[in-house]
């Protein structure tokens, strides 16, 4: 039957129109990934309001194909400029940028590319195969499974996120706290409102992304006076043939970066950490591992292919279970919703078109994508040289254009500012910004998924242990929220020394 | 570094506090058909006022004393913050008096940057001011059919 589905969704992205779209959509998702201040999530964001009159399979085509083209966009910054666009192309710099520098730009880029297609296509096939029967599955949830997934999500960031656990955790409460605003509708009350008229609409989650990963980065970034200097491109077809030759002697760290990325990316925030292990496993299992961080082209493979693999597994439980994976998959869930498509489960029953649709332009569109970055790098690098001055103010007014464009309204233009100065406070202090974003989305979801479990059980928690699924969902939850306070003590029971500073601050 | 943890976490608990005043108000206990609208926000509130206390007393005992933000770095912030604001008062100022649209406002606003922070050539600011709202006009009102704020200018070309 999965053959079936997925000829159907072929059928759907083949269409003339719908192939036009992710040309489109790879497009601006590559300059998006290249401009500072401007990644993935935000610039999916920015773009969701263009999508309201578009049929939801097209809509969702451009959107997917945006995140694609971001993905891309991030290995040419972090390769010719040493700018990691996104935090998971951070790996791709150690040796990408030593390798620009030594003239061999072309080769690193081909090898990122490559390496970012092979892994998307790894967890493609995978997605192909598991969603079906992941919705299959969490068609059988009720309430308390739904809310026990929503708290391991939360709880990943806390235990794996890597960051200050006590940041994490606020960030999550300040996202909630955020969209309990507004209207209530079960109940119909107005909370959080103090009498004012226009905190009644509460807050949209597209303008918080815009504010808090646009601005936000902006603003760092004119702090850290960012010079773009960046080296040739160096890219013809004699580079990428060449390049393609040496690829296939690293199968192995594409094989294990795959899996890393996928493994890892279907939990939120996964992508970075995947990327960072895949790094680390390929200099541990090389055999020139003092050639890494110097121009090791392996270095680039490895961390490449598992930040794809993870990217692309994100959308797994957004379209299955109605968790998304990551901020940008967070902001498409969103687009579901507008559309009026139900996000989870029953997607696979009722709108059979849609998700098939949305699988198979995952191949076209990254098939697609790779053509298109391999061709037009030399176009995408030369948005980098507009003067600072000039690029600035441009994005500054696409991401007021995006927030006005959500409501009609030009409050939420002032909230991007507020939001916005909060993302740099924030991410100067450490605070994560990507759980906030996910529990303002899912905020009114956990609500009502808490809330129906505990009229279920008459008001006790236990509901949430004694199920089985859920009992099993929660305890591994709970054992991600308490990682970081037991792993100070596990490693002293093994004597290994501690970490030398506790807070990870500057 | 620690004074700006410290103050953050302090309007974190702040916060916490405002929302368990509401949350009491809407009540957090249990009601006919339930929980109370109150209680998903109390409880949270409630969290974020013990972690918030957390990270004090982690600033407090291992935060850096570097500073937060030097004056000179903290100087290119400002010149993006403020005509940013500016540019919203253009496009709409709260309160009843009319604006200029977002198309008008932007073009000054681009044009002032360009001008102000990269002391560009008079003539690509003129253009660029000019181009850059009309093909944003183009692809918003006339291509996608996504209406943004409007002023006199729009008001007089006939739209």
């Amino acid at each position: 039957m999965g053959i079936d589905n997925l000829l159907l969704g072929f059928q759907v992205a083949f269409t003339p129109f719908n192939l036009f779209i992710a040309v489109i959509g790879i497009l601006l998702g590559t300059i998006i990934g290249v401009l500072p201040g401007l990644g993935g999530a935000n610039g999916v964001a920015i773009l969701l309001p263009l999508t309201f009159t578009m049929p939801p399979t097209s809509a969702i085509i451009l959107l997917t194909s945006i995140y694609w083209g971001a993905l891309f966009g991030g290995a040419i910054t972090s390769i010719l400029f040493n700018i990691p666009g996104e935090p998971w192309s951070v790996a791709t710099t150690f040796d990408g940028y030593p390798m620009a520098k030594q003239g061999q730009s072309g080769q690193a880029l081909t090898a990122a590319f490559t390496s970012s297609f092979v892994g998307a296509f790894f967890s493609i096939v995978l997605i192909t195969f598991f969603a079906p029967l992941l919705a299959e599955v969490a068609l059988k949830f009720g309430p308390p499974e739904f809310f026990a997934i929503q708290f391991l999500t939360f709880s990943s960031f806390v235990g794996l996120g890597g960051g200050n656990p006590l940041k994490s955790l606020a960030s999550i409460l300040i996202g909630f706290i955020l969209s309990t605003v507004g209207l209530d509708i079960v109940t119909g009350q107005l909370r959080l409102t103090f009498g004012f008229t226009d905190l009644m609409k509460g807050f949209d989650f597209i303008v918080a992304v815009i504010g808090l990963f646009g601005i936000g980065e902006i603003l760092l970034s004119v702090e850290e006076g960012l010079q773009f200097q960046g080296a040739k491109t160096g890219m013809n077809m004699r580079v990428v043939l060449d390049t393609w030759k040496i690829l296939p002697r690293y199968y192995r760290t594409f094989v294990r970066g795959a899996f890393i990325g996928f493994w890892m990316g279907f939990k939120p925030g996964g992508a970075t950490p995947a990327s960072f292990m895949s790094y680390a496993f390929a200099k541990r299992f090389s055999k020139h591992p003092e050639r890494f961080g110097k121009g090791e082209i392996e270095g680039i493979v490895a961390p490449e292919t598992a930040a794809h693999a993870a990217g692309v597994a994100a959308i797994l439980p957004m379209i299955t279970l109605g968790i998304p994976g990551s901020p940008t998959a967070a902001v498409m869930l969103g687009g579901l919703i507008i559309w009026g498509l139900q996000p989870g489960p029953m997607l696979f029953v009722d709108n059979p078109d849609f998700v098939w649709g949305l699988i198979a332009s995952m191949y076209t569109g990254n098939v697609i994508g790779v053509i298109m970055v391999l061709l037009f790098v030399p176009f995408f690098a030369s948005i980098l040289r507009i003067p600072f001055a000039i690029l600035t103010p441009l994005i500054i007014v696409i991401c007021a254009v995006g927030s006005y464009a959500v409501h009609n309204s030009m409050i939420d233009i002032w909230y991007m500012l507020i939001f916005g100065v909060l993302g740099y406070v924030f991410k100067k202090l450490d605070y994560p910004l990507a759980p906030l974003v996910l529990a303002l989305v899912l905020g009114d979801l956990s609500e009502n998924a808490l809330r129906q479990s505990l009229i279920m059980s008459q008001g006790s928690l236990a509901i949430f242990f004694t199920r089985p699924i859920a009992g099993a969902i929660t305890a591994v939850a709970i054992f991600f929220f308490v990682l970081p306070i037991i792993t100070p003590w596990w490693r002293r029971l093994k004597g290994s020394p501690a970490p030398a500073s506790q807070t990870p601050l500057h | 570094m620690r004074v700006a943890d410290l103050v953050t976490a302090g309007l974190l608990m702040l916060l916490g506090g405002v929302v368990i005043y509401d949350a009491a108000r809407l009540g957090i206990g249990w009601g006919i058909e339930g929980p109370r609208s109150g209680f998903f926000p109390f409880w949270l509130a409630a969290l974020l006022v013990v972690i918030g206390a957390a990270v004090c007393v982690q600033a407090l005992l291992w935060g850096s004393r570097h500073p937060f933000v030097t004056r000179e770095r903290f100087l290119p912030v400002l010149k993006v913050l403020v005509p940013l604001a500016g540019f919203i008062v253009l496009t709409d100022p709260p309160g009843p008096w009319p604006g200029l649209g977002l198309y008008v406002a932007a073009g000054i606003y681009l044009g002032f940057y360009m001008r102000w922070v990269g002391r560009h050539d008079w003539r690509a600011v003129v253009a660029l001011s000019i181009a850059v709202p009309v093909i944003t006009f183009l692809i918003f009102e006339t291509w996608f059919l996504v209406p943004m704020p409007k002023g006199p200018v729009e008001t007089w070309l006939g739209y």
